[in-house]
């Protein structure tokens, strides 16, 4: 044993700065498009075939839908004038309407992760939070495997048929105050699966959202900026639009 | 053998059962065979011509349906056979061929095909306690945009139970269980310590993504290839562009086809230290853990920092890459994927002489070469107990036949043998990196891709073992079927001899060593 604790010493530090500082290593973060600027010239940016509708174009601006994009690069890739695209994280958008409990998530939160029907990348990145790099239990933090003693509910995934039943029950299971994170284009929109018969179109649709955080998958420091917001430690980046409801189409058996 | 004498011995061996043999390209043929004769063709063709069995393709066309059955090895061989539309039954061949077991059961939730003499259909795909018989959303006609109210599900669904010694209860596991983990079921059989008999219970996350692919165009659903299993999208989606650039009947040019081996060893380098950063979770070892999770992190990183995206996304696309590299970059992630080997070496070497990880790991989950050809397992699982199959070295694709690399195996079949696999093949990457950005020539990383009308096959080694991609387009270049046959699937289909008459406690860790992909599996 002892030559593991003389390992573990000998890697050094190498936890992120953030949220002390910035973190700007390469390879954190794939990015976002951003919205035009008042005064940039949209050009012929309209031409832009976005496949999720994240990209699209208003009264001669580009708007972007961020919990829609899916970083396939079409925008920015082989394409005349690419989209204004930025660096960074912090993309967290969260709901307002005053039905928060205040104070109730400032110190530490105890999460519970639940695979609506990912594809396996948003959970690797949500592992990634405890790996040494990113470590937020320095920042109070805590996976937990079990919903009885969990604050806050992760939910990767555009919720599958099948599991539906287990996401309610979990979120059932959990005591009051709590509090639901979206993460991935997936559990925000549908991501590229979308609405269909065995998929749903968001997590919205199943249980009330409290936050989302875009990204396909969103890097583990997008995630770790949605946690910080949560315990009113950073400021989210937008507002979430009130109602994330679908209407989600239905036929009968046959 | 080459084929024409294979289909001699085949046409003297059982008279009359071969229509017709039509050659592909590649060294490969279609089988037209009576549907009376399929079982014993593909009974010689596994269980006497030693051919790996890779899967079922099952199509519905106007009047009639087509069945055409994979058989790998050095060529690629589609049995097919077929039946009026109203005849939807077929005589099952997983008795002789058990590696097509779940293939039939598949077919049989998905398209209410009925396969003679299988044991055990329905409940597979879709949960009876979740959906009524009878509904076959793969059929055409069946509309996937929108989701079936008034379902009725059984309510009297129960698991199945086989143990019948006094005492014996299921133990459930799943869907929901340990951090972050994806969604899987577990009934376990036992009578107090040792798992007796275990079903895992799949597909909790099925998508229907090969439904959603029908009536798309080639550019939308290379999103949902690429996207179905994030952790080895790249080689899905690299498998998915080979099928697409045979039915465009072009080559990627030199520098793509390149540079996608660089990304798809890359991806395996990745994936395989996080399913060894796994294993040492597994077994409590959190410091070892964590220092893999660092190398995995880092791998992670590269690839972000080089292609835009930590899982490769939205790289690779029919004719190329959608992105050129700097040369130099390049040479410094293969430095830099080097530095990580080195580093994972040493975690190795300590890991070895970890007495309390060692003991957990050797003897333990066992399957043997014979399971693993029976079970038709792929990949570095099916490595492991000396059933080499690589589709770098057999089919090569995309320029692997000029790379020097090497194809571990292992003969103990144990869960250390799949752990030293892991570490060989992650070393194996590295090298192929460095091969890689050495024979880099100059030039275009895109070339113009315009699929025809037709049916297409390609296959590459994922990193969880071999996968297949078939798809048929039609005239307007919409997807008319797209099918995966994917290494998790197969794996998951033999994972139960490895945790049986083992205790609880050795579970999770055999569950580790496999390295499974649930999303891979459910699709
Ligand atoms: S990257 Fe793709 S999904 Fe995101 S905005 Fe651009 S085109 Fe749309």
């Amino acid at each position: 044993m002892s030559r593991w604790i003389i390992k573990g010493l000998k890697t050094g530090v190498v936890t992120t700065r953030y949220p002390r500082h910035t973190e700007d290593a390469p390879g954190v973060s794939p990015g976002l498009p951003r919205a035009m600027r008042p005064g940039e010239d949209a050009g012929d940016t309209l031409g832009y075939d976005c496949p999720t509708g994240a990209l699209r174009h208003v009264d001669g601006r580009l708007v972007v839908e961020r919990g829609r994009c899916v970083h396939c690069f079409r925008c920015v890739r082989n394409v005349a004038k690419p989209a204004p695209w930025e660096d960074g994280f912090e993309w967290t958008a969260i709901r307002d309407d005053g039905s928060r409990v205040p104070g109730a998530f400032q110190h530490s939160i105890y999460i519970c992760v639940i695979d609506a029907g990912g594809c396996g990348a948003c959970i690797n990145e949500i592992k990634h939070l405890n790996n040494p790099y990113y470590n937020i239990h320095r920042l109070g933090f805590f996976i937990t495997p079990t919903p009885r003693k969990a604050d806050l509910l992760l939910v990767v995934g555009p919720v599958t048929d099948h599991m539906k039943v287990a996401l309610q029950k979990t979120y059932d299971a959990m005591p009051t105050p709590k509090r639901v994170m979206a993460i991935g284009a997936c559990a925000i929109s549908g991501g590229v699966f979308g609405s269909g018969f065995v998929t749903g179109a968001g997590i919205a649709d199943v249980l009330p959202v409290d936050v989302t955080i875009p990204g396909c998958p969103p890097p583990p420091l997008a995630i770790l900026h949605g946690l910080l917001v949560l315990a009113g430690r950073k400021d989210a980046a937008q507002a979430l639009a009130p109602s994330l409801k679908s209407t989600k189409k239905t036929a009968e058996a046959g | 053998m080459d084929i024409e004498e294979l289909m001699s011995q085949a046409r003297s061996m059982f008279p009359g059962a071969i229509e017709r043999v039509v050659h592909s390209g590649k060294g490969g043929a279609e089988i037209q065979c009576r549907r009376e004769a399929l079982q014993r063709l593909c009974d010689w063709l596994f269980n006497q011509k030693n051919y790996h069995f890779s899967g079922l393709i099952v199509e519905e066309h106007p009047h009639n349906w087509q069945l055409r059955y994979l058989f790998t090895g050095p060529e690629i061989l589609l049995v097919k056979t077929g039946a009026p539309l109203e005849e939807a039954t077929f005589p099952s061949i997983s008795e002789a061929v058990h590696a097509a077991d779940w293939h039939e059961r598949e077919a049989e939730d998905l398209y209410g095909l009925t396969f003679e003499g299988h044991p055990l259909l329905g409940d597979f795909i879709l949960h009876d306690n979740a959906w009524q018989e009878g509904i076959a959303p793969m059929r055409n006609g069946f509309n996937p945009e929108v989701a079936l109210a008034n379902r009725l599900p059984n309510r009297e669904w129960r698991p199945r139970r086989i143990l019948t010694a006094p005492g014996a209860f299921i133990m459930p596991i799943g869907p929901v269980f340990g951090g972050a983990t994806e969604s899987v079921h577990f009934q376990l059989e036992t009578t107090g310590e040792e798992v007796i008999r275990a079903f895992p219970r799949l597909f909790f996350k099925y998508r229907g993504v090969e439904k959603l692919a029908e009536g798309r165009k080639i550019d939308e659903a290379l999103l949902l290839a690429e996207r179905f299993a994030g952790n080895t999208a790249f080689a899905h989606a690299l498998a998915f562009c080979l099928a697409v650039e045979q039915l465009a009947d072009i080559k990627a040019p030199g520098r793509a086809r390149i540079l996608r081996i660089f990304f798809a060893e890359l991806e395996r380098l990745r994936h395989h230290l996080g399913v060894i950063a796994g294993i040492c979770n597994s077994t409590g070892l959190v410091v070892a853990a964590s220092q893999v999770a660092i190398l995995e992190e880092e791998a992670l990183r590269l690839a972000g920092g080089l292609a835009g995206h930590r899982y490769l996304f939205g790289l690779t696309v029919p004719g190329g890459l959608s992105l050129d590299m700097n040369d130099q970059a390049c040479r410094e992630v293969a430095v830099n994927a080097q530095d990580i080997i080195r580093r994972l070496d040493g975690i190795k070497n300590t890991l070895i002489n970890t007495s309390s990880f060692m003991d957990r790991l050797e003897e333990v989950g066992m399957v043997t070469r014979d399971q693993a050809r029976g079970f038709g397992l792929a990949g570095p699982v099916a490595r492991a107990s000396d059933y080499c199959n690589d589709l770098r070295r057999i089919q090569p694709y995309s320029g692997y036949e000029s790379f020097d690399f090497k194809v571990p195996c292992e003969t103990e079949g144990d869960g250390y043998a799949r752990l030293r696999l892991f570490l060989a093949e992650a070393a194996q990457s590295a090298r192929i990196m460095e091969q890689a950005v050495a024979a880099l020539p100059p030039g275009a990383v895109f070339a113009p891709c315009e699929a025809t009308a037709g049916q297409a096959l390609a296959g590459v080694e994922a990193p969880c073992g071999g996968m297949w991609n078939w798809l048929r387009l039609d005239e307007y270049g919409t997807l008319e079927r797209y099918h995966f046959l994917t290494p998790s699937f197969s794996n998951w289909h033999g994972f139960h001899l490895a945790v049986e008459y083992f205790t609880f406690q050795d579970f999770p860790i055999i569950l580790a060593t496999f390295g499974l992909s649930v999303a891979e599996n459910d699709r």
